[in-house]
C-alpha cells in the first residue's frame, strides 16, 4: 500500500481509558498523525496525551474545530449523546467520524468484512466490542454457506465492563444481534453477554454458534474460518481460535439444521488497557485500522 | 417505593416452570404448562414462575431452544391461573426490556431480574422498566456462595435502591452450607430492612435446599423458592411439596394446601419428567465445586460429545470460576480434556 511521507492528521475526542489506548494503537501508524486530543475537563488522559507532545484542549469540540490544519479524521471516544452532538459539526467542517460510542449514526464496520464498501463515509460506527469479536467469523462462514441463524456468546471481566456499558446493557445485546444478521451475513442473529468476576480476571472469549446446511462443506467452512482468523490478527494479534470450528449434526429443535461453534480468544495488545480486556482492545484496534485504511485512502487519491 | 403485601408467614414462589425447564431441555408443552398452573394455583401457591430456564430470551443454541415460544406460555399460564401471580425470569445480558415488554402484554405480573452475585448495576435499566409498567420486582443475586454476605447484601442494595422489592440469596450452586446461607440472609434482612423483602432460592445438590428454607425463616426471609418433584437445574430446588409438610409440621403459615401440592406433584409433574432430578454424581460435584447448577444437561451433552466424563467438566467449570450463562464454555473445557486425555 502507497506510504506518503506527508500522514493525515487526526485528532481523539475523549481522552479516558478507550482514548488513551487508542492513542497508543495510533502513534505507531505510518499513515496517521494524532495531533489533537481532546477532553472537557482537564484529565489525566489529557495530560498524557499533552506529555506525548500532541495539542490538547478540555475546551471539547469548539476548540478543535478552530484549530489549523484541521483533522481529517476524528475517532470519537466519549458518549453517544456527545457524538450524536458532535457528527453534524465534524461533518459540516468535512472531517470523516470514526464512531466508539453506542450512537451507531453511519454504517456499521468491521474491518475484514466491510470497511473497503464504508472508506470515504463521512461517519462510521465501530458496532459493539462482541460485535467487533465475532463478526468476522459470522462472515467467515456467511461467505462458504447459507447462514439462516447466527447467534454469539461473549464473556467478558468484570473489571472490563465500564459504567456505560453497565448502565445499558441491552444496547449491547440488540446492537450486536443487528450486527451479526446485517453485516455478519446472518439471516437472523442473537447476542449474549456474560460478565465474569473471577480474578485473575479472564481473557474475553467468544463464541459464534451458526445453523448451516447438513451438508454444508466443512472443510471449505474451516479454511475460511482460518483465513479470516489471520486477517483480524493484523490488527490484533491476541485474536486465536481455541479449537478447530466443531461441526454437529442436526439435533431436535434445531428445525433440521447442523451447527459449526467457535471459540475465540480475545487477548488485548496490553498498550495502555490490561491484556485480559480483548474486548477493549479489540475495538480500540480496530478503529485505529479504520483509520488507517481510512487515511491509506486518502493519500492514494491525493 | 415499597414491598408488596405478603398475608402468610412465608410466600413460596414455584419455579418448576422456569427452574424445571433445565431438567426438561426447555421441551415444556403448552398443555404440561396449563395443567400444571392449574394444580399449584388451586394448591394455594400465590406466585408460579413461567419462563425458559435461561430467563426471557433463554432459546438459543448455547442453552436450548425452546419447545413452544415462552410468551405462549406465560399467556396460557395467565389464562389458567385464577389467584396465583406470574412471574417471568429475566437475566440482563440475555434477555431485553423488549422482552419483557412482551412477557408484560402476554400477563406477567412479576419480573424477578438475575445477575451474578456482584453485578448486581447491571440490572438497574430493567428495574427502571419494569416499575414502569407496574410489575411486582424480585432481584436474583445468583452464585451467591461466590461473595461474601457483606458484598452480597451490599449488592442487594443496589437492587433495592433501583427499584427491587425483593433481593433473594440465590444458590444457583446448591452450595451454601447452612451456617454460609444463614450468614447471607442475616446480612440481607439488615442492610434492607423494612424497605424490602428477602429471598431465598435453593437447590438439592448437597441436599440443604430445604433445611436452609428453615433457616431463612427464621432469619426474617420471606419469599422463598420451590419446585414440584424437585424439578429444576443440578439436583433440582428444594420440592415445594416438602417445604409445606415441614412449614405446617413448624407451624409457619404459607397458604399451601399439602395434600393438593402432593397430588399435584405426582399426578401432573411425575408423569411428564424427562428425568427426575437427583443427586448424582456429577449434580453433586455441583454443589461440592460450586458449579452453576443449569451446566447439569449441557456437562452430560458435552461429555458424551467428547468423551469425557460430565463430572471432571463441570469440576473444571468450578476451577475456572465460570458464572452463569457461560455454558458456551462447557464445549471448550470438553475439547481440552479430551485432548489432555488423547495426549495421555
Amino acid at each position: 500500500m502507497p506510504v506518503s511521507s506527508s500522514r493525515v492528521v487526526a485528532a481523539i475526542v475523549g481522552p479516558g481509558n478507550i482514548g488513551t489506548d487508542l492513542l497508543a494503537k495510533l502513534q505507531r501508524s505510518d499513515a496517521i498523525d494524532v495531533a489533537y486530543m481532546v477532553g472537557v475537563v482537564e484529565s489525566e488522559g489529557l495530560a498524557r496525551a499533552r506529555r506525548e507532545g500532541l495539542s490538547v484542549s478540555a475546551q471539547g469540540v469548539d476548540w478543535l474545530l478552530e484549530q489549523d490544519p484541521l483533522p481529517a479524521i476524528v475517532f470519537e471516544a466519549t458518549s453517544a449523546k456527545a457524538h450524536v452532538a458532535n457528527a453534524p459539526r465534524y461533518e459540516q467542517a468535512g472531517i470523516q467520524a470514526v464512531d466508539l460510542t453506542p450512537a451507531h449514526l453511519g454504517p456499521m464496520v468491521s474491518p475484514p468484512v466491510n470497511l473497503k464498501d464504508h472508506l470515504d463515509a463521512p461517519n462510521v460506527s465501530m458496532i459493539t466490542c462482541g460485535g467487533q469479536a465475532t463478526i468476522p467469523m459470522v462472515y467467515a462462514v456467511s461467505r462458504v454457506t447459507e447462514v439462516p441463524y447466527a447467534e454469539i456468546v461473549a464473556s467478558v471481566a468484570s473489571r472490563s465492563a465500564g459504567p456505560g456499558t453497565r448502565a445499558n446493557i441491552d444496547e449491547f445485546t440488540d446492537t450486536t444481534s443487528q450486527a451479526v444478521a446485517a453485516i455478519g451475513g446472518a439471516g437472523r442473529g442473537k447476542a449474549i453477554i456474560i460478565l465474569n468476576p473471577v480474578e485473575p480476571p479472564m481473557i474475553m472469549r467468544d463464541t459464534v454458534f451458526c445453523a448451516i446446511s447438513p451438508d454444508a462443506d466443512r472443510e471449505a467452512i474451516t479454511r475460511s474460518v482460518h483465513d479470516m482468523i489471520a486477517e483480524v490478527q493484523e490488527y490484533v494479534p491476541g485474536y486465536t481460535l481455541r479449537a478447530d470450528p466443531q461441526f454437529d449434526d442436526p439435533r431436535p429443535g434445531w428445525s433440521g439444521q447442523a451447527r459449526v461453534a467457535i471459540f475465540v480468544e480475545v487477548k488485548g495488545r496490553g498498550d495502555y488497557l490490561p491484556p485480559y480486556a480483548g474486548n477493549l482492545d479489540i475495538m480500540t484496534a480496530a478503529a485505529a485500522r479504520v483509520g488507517e485504511l481510512m487515511a491509506n485512502a486518502r493519500q492514494a487519491a491525493a | 417505593m415499597s414491598r408488596p403485601e405478603i398475608v402468610h408467614d412465608v410466600r413460596i414462589t414455584d419455579t418448576t416452570l422456569r427452574d424445571g425447564s433445565h431438567a426438561m431441555s426447555h421441551q415444556f408443552t403448552e398443555a404440561q404448562v396449563r395443567d400444571t398452573v392449574r394444580a399449584l394455583d388451586r394448591a394455594g401457591v400465590e406466585v408460579i414462575e413461567v419462563t425458559h430456564g435461561d430467563g426471557l430470551g433463554g432459546s438459543s443454541f448455547n442453552y436450548g431452544f425452546s419447545h413452544t415460544d415462552e410468551i405462549e406460555l406465560i399467556a396460557a399460564a395467565r389464562a389458567e391461573a385464577q389467584q396465583a401471580k406470574i412471574a417471568v425470569l429475566l437475566v440482563p445480558g440475555i434477555g431485553t426490556v423488549d422482552d419483557l415488554r412482551r412477557a408484560r402484554d402476554a400477563g406477567a405480573d412479576i419480573v424477578r431480574v438475575a445477575t451474578h452475585c456482584t453485578e448486581a448495576d447491571v440490572s438497574i435499566q430493567h428495574f427502571g422498566v419494569a416499575r414502569d409498567l407496574g410489575m411486582e420486582t424480585v432481584g436474583f443475586l445468583m452464585m451467591a456462595h461466590r461473595t461474601s454476605p457483606e458484598d452480597l447484601a451490599k449488592q442487594a442494595r443496589i437492587m433495592v435502591d433501583a427499584g427491587c422489592q425483593c433481593p433473594y440469596v440465590t444458590d444457583s450452586a446448591g452450595a451454601l452450607l447452612m451456617h454460609e446461607a444463614r450468614e447471607r440472609f442475616d446480612a440481607l434482612v439488615a442492610e434492607v430492612g423494612d424497605e424490602a423483602w428477602v429471598g431465598y432460592h435453593g437447590h438439592q445438590n448437597l441436599s440443604l435446599g430445604v433445611a436452609n428454607s428453615v433457616l431463612a425463616h427464621e432469619a426474617g426471609v420471606r419469599q422463598i423458592d420451590g419446585s414440584l418433584c424437585a424439578l429444576g437445574a443440578g439436583s433440582g430446588n428444594s420440592p415445594t411439596e416438602v417445604l409445606a409438610a415441614v412449614f405446617d409440621r413448624l407451624g409457619v403459615s404459607t397458604g399451601l394446601d399439602l395434600l393438593a401440592l402432593l397430588a399435584a406433584a405426582e399426578e401432573v409433574v411425575r408423569p411428564y419428567l424427562h428425568r427426575w432430578p437427583k443427586m448424582d454424581r456429577t449434580a453433586i460435584v455441583q454443589g461440592w465445586a460450586g458449579v452453576y447448577s443449569s451446566f447439569l444437561l449441557h456437562a452430560e451433552a458435552a461429555g458424551d460429545r467428547y468423551k469425557v466424563p460430565a463430572y471432571e467438566i463441570l469440576r473444571e467449570c468450578g476451577r475456572l470460576g465460570l458464572v452463569g450463562g457461560q455454558e458456551d464454555l462447557i464445549i471448550d473445557i470438553a475439547i481440552r480434556l479430551a485432548q489432555e486425555r488423547a495426549e495421555g
